[in-house]
Parts: structure tokens; C-alpha cells; sequence
């Protein structure tokens, strides 16, 4: 199994005290499975995305497990975690256009890369070209600096460079979101093929365009306010979503075709909870149309149905 | 009200200028009071660079812009000054549009002094009130904040409020909900549709075919700064002449349908 989840909880230092992020969270991603993970900016998706390959130093790992491959993943220990980068655990940051240094050649900035691993660029080379090929570059990129190649160009470009060392896990933060449809599409095949390929064994694709990573992922898992609501195969989440947060979602996502006009969409009321002092019990409670006091518990992540959990009491009785 | 016709803008690239982009090649359409119409494009399509020159900010290398006849390129001082009265814009990124030294509401001080100098100070704050009212945002939410401490959505709605301050008739909206979450989305598409039954015109600029169909009256297709095809969104949708655009649809992610299985 490529990762494990054990009540992972990182928390971001504030001076106004500690803001509970990923406040935790359990969960598996099978070998072969790309993983979906959704959810509103400041739900902890990308903070769960960056905690599985570098804590940054506002960040703070209070408690929880993460295992790749059988082994336990130091993370809370930025040099111990060196080994692991790279060669188990990889990532597309959020701003990959903007991941490459501008005053170096592609060819040069892999070199260096590589080097930095111990890795020689000379023997390395012909790979790379193929995986270039593969997404579509010519060779001749490798020659071109950052600011000549498109945001498609380059986020190929960082895609074949995390994922050079096959990693075990491959973690994709926003890669298609700044992209517009068709590039959109090449990057999001693009992944599955390096799954289908086995260059990755398991992936996490973080984004919020549920649409999007329903083209792509096996599985989605939807976040709210630092903790997991539903996950599920990607069909049962697009066609019966059983939390209150992934149908009101899911409903607010306009199909093309769909008009203003003739059928209003509505937003979810409400925001989401401050982090700082979370509420206690079911933390989409204040804007759930279903919420009764019992939710003032918080309600346990559990199977309901094959491989579909869920953390709302109305679920599933 | 909006007009524009046989534009094009050419842009010199390289260290002398020797290289030319064609960046908008003979685009013409029109906006009208209460008309929403979707500009929609790849990155590089131009789409941007049509809605700066119909906000006065590039000037088009040849064609005409005009506002209810006037031409919009060239105007200086009193009279851009009017024009930006009438016609304003609210950008892609929220985050960067704001000066983060300055407290958010810094917008709206702003457009008191360039417009609305002789308002007295309680008055401007109902005026400033009503139209946060309008964008649906709660005064105290939002005043007397920095910009880090706002959403993307929050911020991207006080732009919003800021042009409607203004009574413009003409809204450039460029990309105004590809940061912001799908529930906010929703929300400020719903905001342009109310603003659309109040007689506002917005030029609607996104890559987002979903989205665009959701709100526009009619729609225009870019491809490389050329118009491939325009119509009724109807028709553009369900009965798309050009290849082009229906590379386009296939390729927009769709939520009960992959992309490899055929359209129904």
C-alpha cells in the first residue's frame, strides 16, 4: 500500500495561537489508485497534500502517522525526510509554473536537480527525453528557459521532473487549475498514464474542481474544515453523495448547458468555521439544512457502504 | 452601448520590435443594456486583450471601439475619467489587485476621491453599505480589514461593490470567478445575473465554457485573437458550427460524463 493515514493533525503556528488545519484524519490510497481530494479553500486539502512531503516552518505536526510503503515517514523532521523525497514521496506544488528557476536552461535545472540526489544527468538523460515525448515535449525544451515554454509546457515539465525517481506517491496540488480546458485535459491524462505506466504507484490530486477529478481519480475524498466528510469511488460521490456538504456541492457546480435563466444554482450559505477555536461537534453543522443536536457530537468517520465512508450521523440510518 | 468593430491590436515583440504579434485580428461584436455576453478563448486567444482595449486600458492598432457612438480609445483626462464612470472592470486575481499595505476598503476611498468628492462622509459610508449589501457581503465582514485577512471570494465581491458605486452601465468581468471555490462561484455568477435584470451590460471574459453558458445571453468564440464563432449561447452550445468549439465542449470536464465515453 503506498500510504497510510493514521489520525494525521498538522496545525499552523499563529501568533493568536495554533490554526488546526488538518485536525485528524484517517485514510488509505491503494497501489494503482488516484485519489481525488476536494474540498473550499481552507478545508486542509493542500495542507494534507504539503504534510505528506515538507512541513513548512509555520507548520506544526501535533500528532498522526503517515506510512509509505511500510515506512513510517519522519515528517515532522525536515532533514530526515530528505531520503524520502523524491525517490517515495513527490510533489507538484501549487504554483508549479512558477517552480522553475527562470535564469537556468530546463536542461541545466535538471542537472542541477539530479545532482543535488547524487544522480548523474548524463545517464538519467535518455529517460527523461522519453518521458518528455510522452507529454508531449520535444527534446528541445531542454534548451529553452522557463519563460519560453506555455503554463501546459511547464507543468509537464514539472510533472516529468517530480516523478523521475518513480516515486511511490505522487502528490498534484491545483496542477490543472491555472490552465485553460484543453491543456486542462492533456495534464489531467497525463497523470493517469504515468499511474498506468507504474512511474507512480499511488496519487493525490488536490484540487476543487470535482468535475475535473472526476474524469481522473478512482477515488474522491471531500475535506471540510480540517477533517474528512466523505470518501468514496469517484461515481458514488458524483451520483449519491451521502454527506450534506457533498450534495450541496455538488449542486453548485454548473453543467454546460445549464442557464441562469431557466434553472438558478445556489452557493452553500454561510462560511466555513474558523480554525483557530473549531466548534465542537460536526464542524459543517452551522450551515448544514439537515443538522439536528446530536451533531453537536462529532460524528465519527465510518463505512456506511463498500468502500463509501462518511462522518454524518443522517448517513447511512 | 458597447461596440466594437473590425478590431485588431498587434503587438511588437523582440528587443528592437522587430517581431509582430497579432494578438486581436478583425474581431467586431456589441453590448447592450442588460446583455451578458461570454468571451471565450484558450490562454492566448486574445480574450484579455479585448476587454483592456474595450476598458480604455490598450488602444487598438486598427479598427473602432465606440460607447453609445463615442470612441472609447484616445480619451484623456475629463473625458476618461466619464468613460471609467460608465464602464468599469474587475480582474482575474483578487489577491494581487489589492495594495497589502493598505486596509481592503482602501477601494472604495479611492473612488470617493476620484468621484464623489462632495458626498458627505455619512452618506458615502450608506452608499458604500448598500452596495456591499448588493454584492451580498456583511459591512462588518469586511471594513476596516487587511486584504489577508479576506477570502478570495470576500475580496473578488468588494471589486465588485466598488464598480457597481459607481453606477456603471458596463461591467468587464476578465476571468472574475477562476480563483474562487465552486460555491462562490455560483454565488457571484447568480450576483451578475441579478445585476443583468437591472439594465447592466457585462462583457464577460473566461476559458470556462460551463460557466459561460450558465450566465450569457450570447456568446463568442476566440481562437489565436480571432472570432471562430459567435451566436445565441443556445446555439453555440447545443449546435456548434465550428470545429473548433466543439474541441472545446469535449474537452470541458463534465460531472456524469467522462471524457472518453460519447456524448449522449
Amino acid at each position: 500500500m503506498p500510504l497510510q493515514v493514521d489520525d494525521l493533525k498538522v496545525y499552523y503556528r499563529t501568533l493568536r495561537g495554533d490554526v488546526r488545519a488538518l485536525d485528524g484524519v484517517s485514510f488509505t490510497v491503494a497501489d494503482g489508485e488516484i485519489m481525488g481530494v476536494v474540498g473550499e479553500s481552507g478545508c486542509g486539502k493542500s495542507t494534507l497534500g504539503k504534510a505528506l512531503v515538507r512541513l513548512d516552518n509555520r507548520m506544526k505536526h501535533v500528532g498522526g502517522t503517515v506510512t509509505v510503503d511500510g515506512q513510517t515517514l519522519p515528517i515532522a523532521d525536515d532533514r530526515a525526510m530528505n531520503r524520502f523525497r523524491f525517490t517515495s514521496v513527490s510533489i507538484i506544488p501549487q504554483y508549479a509554473m512558477s517552480a522553475l528557476n527562470p535564469t537556468r536552461r530546463i536542461g541545466r535545472l535538471v542537472a542541477d536537480l539530479l545532482d543535488a540526489r547524487g544522480m548523474s544527468y548524463a545517464a538519467t538523460r535518455p529517460e527523461l527525453i522519453r518521458r518528455l515525448a510522452l507529454v508531449g515535449l520535444p527534446e528541445t525544451v531542454l534548451d529553452n528557459y522557463p519563460m519560453e515554454l506555455s503554463g501546459g509546457m511547464k507543468q509537464r515539465v514539472v510533472l516529468v521532473l517530480s516523478t523521475l525517481r518513480d516515486p511511490a506517491l505522487l502528490v498534484a496540488d491545483e496542477v490543472t487549475s491555472a490552465l485553460d480546458v484543453s491543456n486542462q485535459r492533456a495534464v489531467a491524462q497525463t497523470l493517469v498514464e504515468f499511474r498506468d505506466r507504474g512511474y507512480v504507484r499511488g496519487m493525490l490530486v488536490v484540487t476543487h474542481d470535482i468535475s475535473l477529478v472526476y474524469q481522473i481519480a478512482d477515488t474522491i475524498m471531500v475535506m471540510y474544515a480540517g477533517r474528512l466528510a466523505e470518501k468514496a469511488p469517484s461515481d458514488a460521490v458524483v451520483t449519491e453523495p451521502l454527506h450534506p456538504y457533498t450534495q450541496l456541492l455538488i449542486g453548485a457546480l454548473p453543467e454546460v448547458g445549464a442557464r441562469f435563466s431557466e434553472r438558478r444554482l445556489t452557493g452553500i450559505p454561510g462560511r466555513p468555521p474558523g480554525l483557530r477555536n473549531p466548534p465542537q461537534g460536526c464542524r459543517f453543522r452551522a450551515r448544514c439544512p439537515l443538522a439536528v443536536d446530536k451533531c453537536a457530537e462529532q460524528p465519527p468517520f465510518v463505512e456506511v457502504a463498500e468502500n463509501h465512508h462518511v462522518a454524518c450521523w443522517k448517513a447511512g440510518s | 452601448m458597447l461596440r466594437l468593430d473590425q478590431v485588431s491590436k498587434t503587438f511588437r515583440l523582440g528587443a528592437f520590435g522587430s517581431r509582430e504579434l497579432t494578438a486581436v485580428k478583425d474581431v467586431s461584436l456589441t453590448v447592450g443594456p442588460g446583455e451578458v455576453v461570454s468571451l471565450i478563448g484558450e490562454s492566448g486567444s486574445g480574450k484579455t486583450t479585448i476587454g483592456r482595449m474595450a476598458l480604455g486600458l490598450a488602444t487598438p492598432t486598427k479598427g473602432r471601439i465606440t460607447f453609445d457612438g463615442v470612441p472609447v480609445s484616445g480619451l484623456r483626462g475629463r473625458a476618461s475619467h466619464g468613460y471609467h464612470r460608465q464602464v468599469q472592470g474587475v480582474f482575474q486575481d483578487p489577491f494581487s489587485t489589492f495594495n497589502p499595505v493598505f486596509k481592503a476598503d482602501r477601494v472604495f476611498t479611492l473612488v470617493r476621491d476620484g468621484f464623489f468628492g462632495s458626498v458627505p462622509a455619512a452618506r458615502w459610508r450608506q452608499k458604500v453599505e448598500a452596495a456591499l449589501h448588493g454584492v451580498r457581503l456583511e459591512p462588518a465582514d469586511v471594513l476596516d480589514k487587511y486584504p489577508h485577512q479576506l477570502s478570495g471570494g470576500q475580496l473578488q465581491r468588494m471589486l465588485i461593490a466598488r464598480a457597481l458605486l459607481l453606477d456603471i452601465r458596463l461591467l468587464v468581468a476578465d476571468e472574475i470567478i477562476s480563483m474562487l471555490d465552486a460555491s462562490t462561484r455560483i454565488d457571484v455568477l447568480n450576483l451578475l445575473g441579478e445585476l443583468k435584470a437591472t439594465g447592466l451590460g457585462v462583457l464577460f471574459v473566461t476559458h470556462d465554457l460551463a460557466l459561460g453558458t450558465y450566465i450569457s445571453d450570447r456568446t463568442v468564440i476566440l481562437r489565436a485573437g480571432e472570432v471562430v464563432e459567435a451566436g445565441p449561447t443556445e446555439t453555440v452550445f447545443t449546435n456548434p458550427s465550428h470545429e473548433y468549439t466543439r474541441d472545446l465542449l469535449a474537452a470541458v470536464p463534465h460531472l456524469h460524463r467522462r471524457w472518453d465515453e460519447p456524448v449522449k
